[in-house]
């Protein structure tokens, strides 16, 4: 597989008013990530892992710094150019899920191609392949207040990767789920990590899921502070 | 594509669609129904007034005038011979207007009194809705008694007059003597024309016309509905239902400004129903909104389908009030309502059922205008919410 820059962060700073004063939550951030990586933002609560994830997302602008995704350059790009480029190439995953209620399993998972405007037979294509992607066939009607912590969270990184993006976000996707759900959900991220090619991120202090991760970037005090690849044993 | 995922929004939301959908509906019932009765009260006095009094119109002598009782002296004569033939057909009757005194119970109390044919059948004074014979004909047939006298219940309860009781009236006549007879009261109708009622005796026209010394002479004819102006009234002047009813018209024209301050403060008062339901529904879906933001809806998307998730509740709304409130409105439009209490002892033409008049600018205006409101209080909060940062948005952080 040809290797090709998905993000490429320059000494980014990122700070957030507090009164008076600001807060700064990300300090001289260098990072660049190719395709397929699997990699993982990993540190303690209030180290700036979900900032940083917030930022390469366009979900947060940087106040200082360049930050380029998928070779679009966020710093100076309107909200809608931002919410273009989410919509097209990027996909979200929440530590609570954050699927719409109202909506079943899915429509929880055809809602990116209804926004990417994808034509109705192929919507249910790639929904129903998302749907069994993940095991939740048997669900594909049931609401989110029906389904166990694990199984929306399935349905949630569906809903992710339905539209085959070039570049998934995962903020502590396993924070919630037991052990045996945590695997799950990491095999079934590995196993679509490898079929589509597409780009994780996670922002994570779960140490169980630490292995099935291809490269650790610890970040302590908004900084990295290490940089690791794993070369894994075949 | 905003539009199925607004509906989709509003079916999958079910109980909070539901309840959305059932306070803008009751807000259209309410408005609809408060409105229709005023309406329907102004309508009604004027109905009633053409039922009880008008008819098809007048032709006045040209001396009267209704309001300066002075006039009445002056305002009579021969009636014009087009108008007589009018009256040989049944198509009009003749009334002769005059001033009198009464002497009830030993008090004396001035009134007008009017002579109308006891058979005349193109007025009733108790209204069109009646079963009960006219009331002049209970004037009819009554020789041996000096003056037969029909009085309305309001003159009767200020006189403390009864059926079969008898008073003294005094008059002057056309020779400018005075002369009094024992009137018997015949009859009390009930009459919501207070016009007809309050200071008004009724006697036979020929009994009035012997008594003034005026012998075929009459103050106005009033004409049946669906006749046509006759060519020649002599000096008589010509007055229609719109001259006639033209006191009405103004008094409606001139509540119209409290006509509208109600329609208003219904409608706030919806419009406050409606924000309160739709701010607290937007706001507690700051978190969807901000989950929405982040699979790539735009800001003016997310406004754009709340807005049409306003305008989807509110043509639910239509709907269902339609559904729900339509048989009730129709109900109360047939059968009326009825009210506590008689009106018409302060005067004031009220049908004791009130009945509801929707008409066809009340729907649309109110149907309008409902639209627009709930489509700004569906636009300002989402508005607000969409321009919150997205990620306190997705935390459900309110801080708008």
């Amino acid at each position: 597989m040809k290797k090709h820059i998905v993000i490429s962060i320059k000494s980014l700073v990122k700070r957030y008013p507090i009164g008076n004063n600001f807060f700064t939550a990300l300090k001289d951030i260098n990072l660049t990530l190719n395709t397929g990586e699997f990699t993982g933002l990993v540190g303690p609560s209030g180290s700036g892992k979900t900032t940083l994830l917030n930022v390469i997302g366009g979900l947060d602008s940087a106040s200082e710094g360049t930050v380029s995704v998928l070779d679009h350059s966020l710093n100076n790009t309107s909200h809608n150019e931002r919410a273009l480029l989410r919509r097209k190439h990027m996909g979200f995953i929440f530590q609570s899920y954050n699927l719409l209620p109202v909506y079943s399993v899915y429509e929880n998972v055809e809602l990116p191609l209804i926004l990417n405007k994808v034509s109705p037979l192929d919507r249910q294509k790639k929904v129903n392949q998302a749907i069994e992607w993940v095991g939740l066939s048997d669900k594909r009607d049931s609401r989110p207040n029906t389904l166990s912590g694990g199984q929306c969270q399935r349905t949630a990184i569906a809903r992710a990767i339905v539209h085959q993006p070039d570049l998934v976000l995962a903020d502590e996707p396993t924070a919630n789920l037991d052990a045996e759900n945590s695997h799950h959900i990491m095999k079934i991220l590995t196993k679509l990590n490898k079929e589509i090619s597409t780009s994780f991120v996670f922002a994570t202090h779960d140490e169980k899921i630490m292995g099935y991760l291809k490269r650790i970037i610890h970040l302590e005090d908004g900084m990295i502070n290490k940089d690791e690849k794993i070369k894994k044993s075949k | 594509m905003l539009f199925k995922i607004a509906l989709k929004n509003l079916i999958g939301a079910r109980l909070r669609t539901f309840l959305n959908v059932f306070v803008t509906s009751i807000s259209f019932f309410v408005i609809l129904f408060i409105s229709g009765m005023y309406d329907g009260m102004r309508q009604y006095a004027k109905q009633t007034t053409i039922d009880t009094e008008i008819a098809g119109g007048s032709y006045w002598h040209p001396n009267y005038d209704p309001i300066d009782p002075m006039s009445f002296e002056k305002s009579h004569s021969k009636i014009p011979i087009a108008l007589k033939k009018l009256i040989n057909l049944k198509e009009a009757f003749p009334i002769l207007v005059s001033q009198a005194s009464i002497y009830p119970n030993g008090r004396m109390m001035p009134v007008t009194m009017k002579g109308i044919p006891p058979e005349q059948s193109i007025i009733n004074m108790e209204g069109n809705n009646t079963d009960k014979v006219n009331p002049t004909k209970m004037l009819a047939n009554h020789d041996e008694i000096e003056i037969p006298v029909l009085i309305g219940s309001e003159m009767a309860k200020k006189t403390q007059l009864k059926e079969g009781d008898t008073f003294i009236i005094r008059w002057l006549d056309s020779e400018k003597a005075y002369d009094a007879m024992e009137g018997t009261v015949m009859h009390i109708m009930n009459t919501e024309n207070f016009k007809l009622d309050i200071g008004t005796i009724w006697i036979p026209i020929k009994k009035a016309q012997n008594m003034l010394n005026m012998e075929n002479e009459a103050t106005y004819v009033t004409y049946n509905e669906g006749i046509e102006k006759v060519k020649s009234s002599g000096d008589w002047l010509h007055r229609d239902v719109n001259y006639l009813i033209s006191d009405i018209e103004a008094a409606i024209e001139a509540d119209k400004p409290g006509n509208q301050i109600l329609f208003f403060i219904l409608l706030c008062l919806t419009a406050m129903g409606i924000f309160n339901a739709q701010v607290l529904s937007i706001f507690r879906r700051g978190k969807e909104i901000g989950t929405l933001m982040a699979l790539g809806m735009t800001r003016s998307r997310v406004v754009g389908l709340f807005t049409l998730e306003g305008a989807l509740n509110s043509f639910l709304a239509t709907i269902m009030t339609v559904i729900f409130f339509g048989p009730i409105l129709w109900y109360f439009a047939e059968k009326g309502i009825p009210l506590p209490m008689d009106y018409s002892e302060m005067g004031l033409m009220i049908a004791k059922r009130l009945i509801p008049v929707y008409s066809i600018g009340l729907i649309l205006t109110t149907t309008i205008l409902i639209g627009i409101v709930v489509l700004l209080v569906s636009y300002f909060p989402s508005r607000r919410i969409s321009n919150m940062n997205p990620t306190d948005a997705l935390r459900g952080k309110i801080t708008t």
